[in-house]
């Protein structure tokens, strides 16, 4: 397309031809109005001025009769202006008056009519327009007094060349301008669609150029380059993934074909081959959990799973959980314990569920106390999990009275495939808090992490249901349950 | 395990073809007769045709997607028990294949062993017992109506959820039941957990039931879950 046809297509031009078409259209109707109503002023006037001008010459003679008529129209006839007079006999010989020709025929109509004439003292020949009214007398003769139209068309004039400039500055400002307009808009466009070119041919880290007018362009690229932020930080966050996938899955998978290189090479019993398939199975079953959880993950993170969202209490996942693992802490030499109150939550249910049972395992797993390090106190041994509401979020959170996490290491430890040091050696696949944290995003909210002195304090911080909490109330007893 | 007889009838509709085959032969080392489609228009008309106790589709097949045929034979009135094998295992792919109108929802990649367990589970065969109300298996019965269980003349008392873990193991006695199936049917966790969470609430449960009897009744079925059964038949 070539830069006039853009030109031409953009909306800013069509709209300016529209309103050009508009104003010039109003301009034209308003000089019309003034055109149309200037004349019919003017006529007015004229035949007012002549009706007089006949009525007193009809009653000079009817007082002084002809000889006065004839005084009277000589001397109205040398005074300078524009009027016109015509006194003819019953045979139409003229007899006074300042008219030399008329158009033929105009003397025996009687009324008004328009018609050319020429002056008696004219020299050049051109004829000019008049306005005349012919009356005729009781004597037979005939009287006619008219005005020149040179001034009606005069301003008529006028008036047509101001109709003709006034269209043309229209014209020629609409035209202009709208070029300007759509240039300028033109020229931001393409700014933006070079930026978004460099965009899709890979360079993320392009942004739009905003400019200081604050218009609708500028909001437009900020929110895009808001949008392009957040793009990239999906694909940064991508990359790592994939780099971890690489590395943290590639080390059970390397350890998978080892073991079954080394079954292949000893030639064992079949007792050997059983246990070595045994193992094989055992290890890509926990292939399989990690990339579930990492799909998990990613689907969370992604907002997919926000089709499934419904009304419930968080102070019923938090029991939920408590029931289904308590025997497990038990087994563990660890106490669970649960305290709720109403948490009214619009979510999914499931994935709550996963995230609070997520860091149930971990205080499970690393929330045992170190030993020997301090003296026991009664609860070190001692799980919480608790659901309350506090103003207008939700706090589901999971403390244990373990090593806890230092500080530094806290948003660290949220990341994924992340196993602080001390962990290292504990199983676990590492997605256990990034899975949690993706939940409290997913629904707007947060994980934090605290010291529970000592200890872990994980809190799923989750946006509350508004309106929720009155009916939930009258429903859930506000009082901690102990574990049986 | 072996089916009794007459022999099961299962449908197997799966595209790829090597999981197809393996499953085939799976199906009929352990006494089925299985049946393959490979898309979607001939699984359909094998479905249609077919008496089948109990068919395995794959989510995403040629020519018609798994959901879809479902669909049409629930529309047909064909109630014949489906199992949805999806590489999409999310909650929501899992409430939208119920909702299609399959019985049970399997991601991949999947064990055998859970396949088998939930397709025994859930072939018509098995409806029967679902609606008495006493499960009894051996000296062990279930009230479902009272909620008393004893175990030959001793009463045993049982939390609410081991009794609905009994409940579900007795509804499905001589059957395996998979860690995921207690998970899925008597918590409603549709999650994966890390830790060995059921088979903690097993041991409690075993050791109402079978600690001081002379003859176990609950069984760890190695590599694939539990099962109750009278251990003489």
């Amino acid at each position: 397309m070539t830069a006039f046809g853009k030109l031409i297509r953009t909306t800013a031009f069509r709209l300016t031809l529209v309103y050009l078409f508009l104003f010039a259209l109003f301009a034209a109707s308003l000089l019309a109005y003034f055109a149309w109503n200037t004349r019919r002023l003017i006529t007015e006037q004229i035949t007012t001025t002549v009706n007089v001008e006949i009525g007193e010459i009809t009653s000079i003679y009817n007082r002084r009769g002809l000889h006065g008529l004839l005084t009277t129209m000589g001397n109205r006839a040398l005074r300078p202006g524009a009027n016109l007079y015509l006194l003819t006999a019953p045979n139409g010989q003229a007899l006074a008056g300042n008219v030399g020709s008329l158009a033929p025929g105009v003397m025996s109509v009687q009324g008004w009519s328009e018609t050319a004439y020429r002056r008696i003292d004219e020299q050049d020949k051109t004829d000019h327009r008049a306005l005349v009214r012919v009356a005729e007398m009781d004597n037979g003769f005939r009287l006619l007094v008219g005005r020149d139209l040179e001034e009606r068309r005069r301003l008529f004039g006028i008036v047509a060349k101001a109709a003709q400039w006034s269209i043309l500055v229209v014209v020629v400002l609409g035209i202009g301008g709208g070029i300007f307009v759509a240039r300028r808009v033109l020229h931001r466009i393409d700014a933006m669609t070079g930026t978004t070119r460099r965009i899709m041919a890979g360079d993320l880290s392009g942004r739009l150029p905003v400019g200081r007018s604050g218009d609708e362009l500028d909001r437009l690229a900020e929110n895009l380059n808001v949008m392009l932020e957040r793009i990239e930080a999906l694909m940064t966050g991508l990359k790592e993934v994939s780099d971890n996938i690489a590395h943290d899955l590639k080390t059970p998978l390397t350890r998978l074909r080892n073991r079954a290189e080394e079954a292949l090479a000893r030639s064992g019993s079949e007792a050997d081959y059983r246990a070595a398939l045994e193992r094989t199975i055992e290890e890509s079953d926990g292939l399989i959990r990690t990339f579930n959880a990492l799909l998990m993950i990613a689907r969370a993170e992604s907002g997919q799973a926000r089709g499934n969202m419904d009304d419930f209490d968080g102070a019923d996942v938090a029991n939920g959980i408590h029931e289904l693992y308590e025997p497990l802490a038990e087994d563990d030499g660890m106490t669970l314990q649960v305290k709720t109150a109403p948490a009214p939550i619009h979510g999914n249910r499931e994935l709550i569920s996963q995230a609070v049972a997520n860091l149930v395992e971990n205080a499970i797993k690393y929330g045992k106390p170190d030993a020997g390090v301090e003296p026991m106190k009664a609860d070190a041994r001692e799980i919480l999990i608790e659901a309350r509401r506090e103003g207008d979020q939700v706090l589901l959170s999971v403390t244990d009275h373990g090593p806890g996490i230092p500080e530094g290491d806290r948003k660290h430890a949220v990341e994924r495939f992340v196993r602080l040091e001390a962990s290292r050696t504990l199983p676990g696949s590492g997605l256990g808090l990034s899975l949690a944290s993706a939940v409290a995003t997913l629904h707007g909210g947060e994980l934090r992490l605290g010291d529970a002195h000592p200890g872990l304090v994980a809190t799923l911080v989750l946006p509350a249901r508004a309106g929720g909490s009155d009916r939930l109330a009258a429903q859930t007893q506000d009082v901690p349950q102990k574990a049986a | 395990m072996t089916a009794t007889a007459p022999q099961m009838r299962i449908l197997i509709i799966e595209d790829d073809r090597e999981s197809a085959d393996y499953l085939v032969k799976a199906f009929r080392e352990v006494g089925y007769i299985a049946d393959l489609a490979s898309d979607g228009e001939e699984g359909l008309s094998m479905a249609e045709t077919g008496d089948y106790d109990v068919m395995v589709v794959d989510r995403m097949l040629p020519k018609r997607d798994g959901l879809s045929l479902i669909g049409s034979l629930r529309d047909k009135g064909n109630r014949t028990p489906v199992l949805i094998l999806s590489a999409l295992g999310q909650v929501d792919d899992r409430i939208k294949g119920l909702r299609a109108g399959g019985d049970d929802y399997l991601p991949k990649p999947y064990s055998f062993a859970e396949l088998l367990a939930r397709v025994e589970v859930l072939s018509r065969r098995n409806v029967g017992p679902a609606e008495e109300t006493t499960y009894k298996v051996g000296d062990l019965e279930l009230d479902r109506l009272s909620h008393r269980v004893a175990r030959g003349k001793d009463e045993l008392t049982l939390q609410p959820r081991e009794f609905r873990l009994l409940e579900y193991l007795m509804k499905h006695a001589g059957q395996v039941v998979t860690r995921t199936m207690l998970l899925e049917n008597v918590w409603d966790y549709h999650f994966d957990p890390q830790t060995n969470v059921i088979d903690v609430h097993i041991s409690r449960l075993r050791s109402k039931i079978d600690k001081g009897f002379e003859r176990p009744l609950l069984h760890t079925i190695r590599g694939a879950g539990y099962m109750i059964r009278d251990g003489i038949r």
